[in-house]
């Protein structure tokens, strides 16, 4: 883990109207480096979810730096892979063609690439499905496969487990580290699953809401695969959970 | 579906129209229905078959199926592009739309005249008459196509950089194809219906002569096969669009009843 792979700073974000100013985000500053695997979890309306489609490119109203390798995010772009709460697939494509999206599947390079992230996926068989026919965990492996054959930069992940049951949740954790592991792609998860954000992060960014902004940032020096039931895990779950619990925000104090 | 439920649901499908006919049979051999007005199916089946024979039947199909042909073709694609435009671009429905929704109210009957007026008894006013049928059915459906496209799946081409051709062709297109093919199911009967008026109307040649020049000499068993004929290729061009709609369409996931 060397070099900064995206750099946050001083960003704040908030809606205007006649009489009030609402602060969605204020002065968020955070850094991800290259291979990291970051989680930011926080109660809903903390602006999660605004903060990830911010870093997208999605959303260019606000103030403040956005880098990504050095650059400017100006907008959204294959460098930052983005999933969906939803799989958002074609409903018309199969899977081979929904993870081609726009490439031919003709040209020899693109096939074998496909071919490379369905095995990555472990979708291999399921080719020539269409979305109605496979279940939601897998529609969210083909979406990942989707991004992750443009080579991203960082996969951005906006509860991308949360309409899946707990069984298949955990089983897409797992399908998760394991893709991380062979593609080091930078992560930013957001999430609401305490577990999901130990089971997976370096780090976990503790959020606050109205206003939004950075409670904790809480480094996970446990081995991987993590063990759920482990006395280490169950520690770093009263932590996480006390830092979301807390009412004043500079009790715990953080650098970045 | 498993042989045997097919032949059970073609057999059910078919009681009634055998029944019929055979009444009607029955009726007019028993001298109950006057033969020159209801021409028993097999005298009308006669004729039919003789005029199939004489080559009479497909000379004259062969010149109405031209006719709607070029007329949907024409009015179909015309409707389909200015029902894209519309869609994809608010100045273009701005421009468009208000004109062809006030056009789409005048009813076709009542501009035949003029048409006549202007364009003669050609096949120009014809072909005109059968275009303009054919055109609003896929300008609104098209148009709807693809304003019904799932504003969510922008986001995933805008995030993936799919160029303006590829949005359209790989999004937009794909999304609004239920609505084109029910257009194109529409326009084509359309079509049908515009072939029927214009030939009746006035013309040497095609069905809709055939069933007129039939008329005047009472020879209502051709009247008869003339009908037949208009409901067959109708309910033939629906059948090509439905199998057409399955295969395109068959990665719809939605209640078949």
């Amino acid at each position: 883990m060397a070099t900064t792979a995206l750099e946050i700073s001083h960003l704040n974000k908030s809606f205007r109207t006649a009489t009030t100013v609402t602060h969605v985000l204020e002065d968020i500053r955070l850094s991800l480096k290259q291979q990291e695997f970051v989680s930011i979890i926080g109660p809903s309306g903390c602006g999660k979810s605004t903060l990830l489609k911010i870093v997208a490119g999605l959303d260019a109203d606000y103030e403040g730096v956005v880098l990504l390798n050095g650059t400017d995010v100006t907008g959204p772009s294959k460098e930052k892979g983005f999933i969906f709460q939803e799989h958002r697939l074609f409903p018309w494509a199969t899977v081979e063609k929904n993870i081609a999206a726009d490439l031919s599947l003709k040209d020899p390079k693109v096939r074998s690439r496909v071919d490379e992230m369905i095995e990555l996926v472990r979708l291999q068989g399921f080719e020539k499905a269409y979305p109605k026919q496979i279940s939601g965990g897998m529609s969210q492996r083909v979406a990942i496969a989707r991004a992750l054959l443009r080579n991203p930069q960082v996969l951005l992940l906006d509860e991308p487990f949360g309409a899946l049951d707990a069984f298949t949740r955990n089983h897409m954790q797992e399908s998760l580290l394991e893709i991380w592991r062979q593609n080091q792609t930078s992560m930013l998860l957001v999430t609401h699953d305490i577990d999901e954000a130990i089971f997976l992060s370096n780090r976990i960014v503790v959020m606050d809401a109205k206003p939004g902004r950075i409670k904790a940032i809480i480094s996970v020096d446990l081995n991987y695969p993590r063990n759920r039931v482990g006395g280490a895990f169950q520690q770093l779950r009263t932590q996480v959970l006390s830092a979301l619990n807390h009412k004043e925000a500079d009790v715990v104090g953080y650098d970045i | 579906m498993p042989a045997k439920e097919r032949t059970k649901r073609l057999l059910l499908g078919l009681i009634i129209p055998i029944l019929v006919l055979a009444v009607w049979q029955v009726a007019v051999m028993a001298h109950l229905l006057s033969e020159n007005l209801f021409p028993p199916p097999t005298s009308i089946l006669q004729d039919f078959y003789e005029m199939l024979v004489s080559g009479e039947l497909t000379h004259h199909l062969g010149i109405s199926v031209m006719r709607a042909m070029i007329g949907f073709i024409v009015g179909g694609g015309l409707g389909l592009f200015f029902g894209l435009m519309s869609g994809l671009y608010k100045r273009a429905e701005e421009l468009v739309d208000p004109t062809v929704q006030m056009m789409r109210t005048v009813p076709l009957l009542a501009v035949t005249p003029l048409f006549i007026l202007w364009f003669g008894f050609g096949e120009l006013s014809k072909i005109l008459l059968i275009a303009m049928g054919a055109f609003f059915p896929l300008y609104v459906n098209a148009f709807l196509g693809v304003r019904n496209v799932d504003s969510k799946l922008f986001d995933v081409a805008r995030v993936l950089e799919f160029s303006r051709l590829h949005q359209l062709t790989k999004v937009v297109l794909p999304a609004a194809m239920p609505n084109i093919l029910l257009g194109v199911r529409l326009s084509l009967s359309t079509a049908w219906l515009c072939l029927v008026v214009a030939e009746l109307m006035g013309a040497d040649q095609g069905i809709g002569f055939l069933i007129q020049d039939a008329r005047s000499y009472m020879r209502t068993g051709v009247v008869f096969v003339g009908i037949i004929i208009f409901a067959l290729v109708g309910k033939l061009t629906d059948s090509l669009v439905r199998i057409l709609e399955a295969r395109l369409l068959q990665w719809r996931d939605s209640y078949r009843g």
